[in-house]
């Protein structure tokens, strides 16, 4: 038996009188990749917010490896070694690329801010290493060219890439992707696939996927959770969420006619 | 003009060192000299036979210690605090409790006496400013706990709030601050000095904490707080450390200002000067140090020569015999300008680095020589 990374619990979440999410269950086992899907509107990023503390579930419990996160603090339960990147990308926009993978490694900071300022020897050592570390994830990322360049000013394609490569600067043991892939062409798509895969294998991490592109969902993923209007349809490998008559009603014809 | 106007542009480098493993060489003997000709000028300055200039250039490094005070919160960490004049009061009043002579105050304190400790006890000027500072922190520690939890327009309402406050709190606790009489005779500590020491203290402070992981952490949180949050940056903590830090600054800049004045009273402490403060933080670009220092000497020696506005104009088509305020009137119409043409303040976020202007002088040189060629 492989250890359960992420087990979320009989989740539900209510703004006012609309129930986003209601009464989810989904687990990942170590290194999976498992790929939250659905129409829009049907949950996901509110599961995401749950999971990751921005929301505190209306009820339910949310576990990583084992202790109970429910209703932490986001930064707290990232130190416990979550970590997600966001729909609607959320980099530090003014600041250089190389500085926004280094700001996610703040947290394992040693030094107190005085030693800081001072550019006491540990802290001075404690920086040099973030910065090491940011400019081998840049280069694991393909991101080494643009380092220095200010984050609002890379394509689109590349400030995906760059909140993955934030969001693995926090060293986590779960990563959570909120459509990726998003606004990508399907060759972008093909090459993040491989670098998703690549990141897991590289940093040993397991892998929450939301996407819409259905190519990469069913290439890259182990297993398979489908949200309808806040409810779980369906779980199953890709193949069995394929030829799945109630998945397809309710999405994956939806996906076809849109195409 | 437009070419001049985009070299200006380059010569602000568009990173802040931070990586910079080894210092420049240049960098620190540039910075050596730069220190060297300013002792000089000071020095010049200091034996002018005007007895304003030298007045108006100590005014201006305590509008460096303020502005960069109130950078630190609303520029670098993006909290939107109006409570700036209620920290410079309690720095003001320490100070001043603290220095001035005994004798003194026995004979200022007419309605109550001063409360005990302080009948008799005076302290070393310096050591005046620090325990001003840490009483400021102190208290914004305590504001901060419920307001830091407040965003935007709130936290600046609180903190505004807060701010009176402490004025309504100094004009009726007699014993303690001579209530609405004020206090007089504060020794004249603020030497060009003590204010250009501390100004230049407080610029270096600035400049290494906020490329610190401290200071980008703070950066995070002005840009995307869910993001930063996310990122495993306590909001909290580090709004709680910025507000703190800025509360301290602001208290010393409050009795350096206390010395220099020589009396202080609850109303030099209302909320306009705060906004004398944000002012200049904002024409200098918030979030940039550099632009905050270049616009305390661009706004102090502005205000002053602007001065004659206030006095009788005659302008053939037009005359007066003079409208009090007519200076900020006008001041405040040029900051105007200022903000429509440069949205983000003259320096924006960028910072004035020495190979910046290396740089840029280079380009010149290059583009001078291929001039004489063609
Ligand atoms: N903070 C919020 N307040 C109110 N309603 C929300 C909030 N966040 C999400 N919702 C609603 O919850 C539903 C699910 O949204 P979301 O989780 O973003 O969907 P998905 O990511 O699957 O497209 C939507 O109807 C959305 O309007
Ligand atoms: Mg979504």
């Amino acid at each position: 038996m492989r250890q359960k990374v992420l087990e979320v619990n009989s989740v539900t979440m209510q703004f006012g009188g609309l129930i986003a999410v209601n009464d989810l269950t989904l687990f990942a086992d170590q290194k999976e990749i498992v790929a939250l899907i659905g129409p829009n509107g049907a949950g996901k990023t509110t599961a995401f917010n749950m999971i990751t503390g921005v929301y505190k579930p209306t009820s339910g419990h949310i576990a990583l490896n084992k202790l109970n996160i429910t209703g932490m603090r986001p930064d707290r339960i990232t130190r416990l070694g979550m970590a997600r990147t966001f729909q609607n990308i959320r980099l530090f926009k003014s600041l250089p690329v190389l500085d926004n993978v280094v700001i996610a490694q703040h947290l394992r900071i040693k030094s107190n801010w005085l030693g800081s300022t001072l550019r006491l020897p540990r802290y001075n050592k404690e920086n040099r290493l973030m910065y090491e570390h940011a400019e081998h994830l840049l280069e694991h990322m393909g991101l080494k060219d643009v380092i220095h360049e200010t984050a609002s000013s890379l394509p689109y394609g590349m400030q995906r890439k760059l909140e993955i490569a934030r969001a693995i600067a926090t060293q986590p043991v779960m990563l959570l992707l909120d459509e990726p892939a998003a606004g990508m062409n399907p060759a972008e798509s093909m090459e993040l696939t491989q670098l998703i895969q690549s990141v897991r294998d590289e940093f040993d991490l397991t892998i929450l996927l939301i996407e819409h592109h259905m190519d990469v969902v069913m290439d890259i993923s182990d297993r398979i959770y489908v949200l309808d209007y806040g409810n779980l349809i369906a779980v199953g490998t890709p193949a069995e969420i394929q030829a799945n008559d109630v998945v397809i009603k309710a999405y994956l014809g939806v996906a076809e006619d849109e195409a | 003009m437009m070419s001049e106007r985009t070299n200006t542009r380059e010569s602000i480098s568009k990173h802040p060192p931070s990586v910079k493993k080894n210092v420049n060489l240049y960098s620190v003997v540039l910075s050596a000299l730069l220190l060297i000709v300013l002792y000089f000028v000071l020095m010049k300055i200091e034996g002018s036979a005007n007895a304003l200039v030298p007045r108006i250039a100590r005014l201006c490094a305590i509008n460096i210690v303020l502005a960069l005070a109130m950078n630190l919160i609303n520029g670098f960490t993006g909290i939107f605090s109006l409570g700036q004049a209620g920290f410079m009061a309690v720095g003001a009043y320490t100070t001043a409790l603290l220095t001035i002579e005994p004798a003194r105050k026995l004979s200022m304190y007419i309605v109550t006496p001063i409360v005990k400790p302080l009948e008799t006890l005076t302290l070393p000027f310096g050591l005046t400013l620090i325990i001003g500072g840490l009483i400021a922190a102190g208290l914004a520690f305590l504001i901060g706990v419920p307001c830091l939890r407040l965003r935007g327009d709130y936290l600046a309402i609180a903190t505004l709030g807060f701010s009176e406050i402490i004025r309504v709190f100094i004009m009726n606790a007699q014993s303690l601050t001579n209530g609405a009489q004020g206090l007089k005779s504060i020794p004249p500590n603020a030497t060009i000095l003590w204010t250009y020491g501390v100004a230049l203290a407080v610029i270096a402070f600035m400049a290494l904490f906020t490329t610190s992981s401290y200071g980008r952490a703070l950066k995070a949180v002005r840009e995307d707080e869910i993001a930063a949050e996310s990122m495993g940056v306590s909001l909290f903590k580090h709004k709680m450390m910025s507000f703190m830090i800025s509360a301290f600054l602001a208290g010393v800049g409050g009795g350096l200002l206390a010395a220099y004045n020589g009396t202080i009273g609850q109303d030099m402490f209302r909320v306009m000067q705060t906004y004398n403060v944000l002012m200049i933080v904002v024409m200098g670009g918030m979030g940039s140090i550099s632009g905050s220092v270049i616009a305390a000497f661009v706004v102090t020696i502005g205000q002053e020569m602007l001065r004659v506005l206030d006095g009788p104009i005659n302008l053939g088509f037009w005359k007066t015999s003079g409208i009090a305020g007519m200076r900020m009137v006008v001041f405040s119409a040029l900051l105007l300008v200022v903000i429509v043409f440069f949205r983000n303040g003259l320096f924006g976020t960028k910072e004035l680095t020495w190979s910046g202007i290396v740089r840029n002088i280079e380009k010149l040189a290059g583009r001078g020589k291929r001039g004489e060629v063609a």
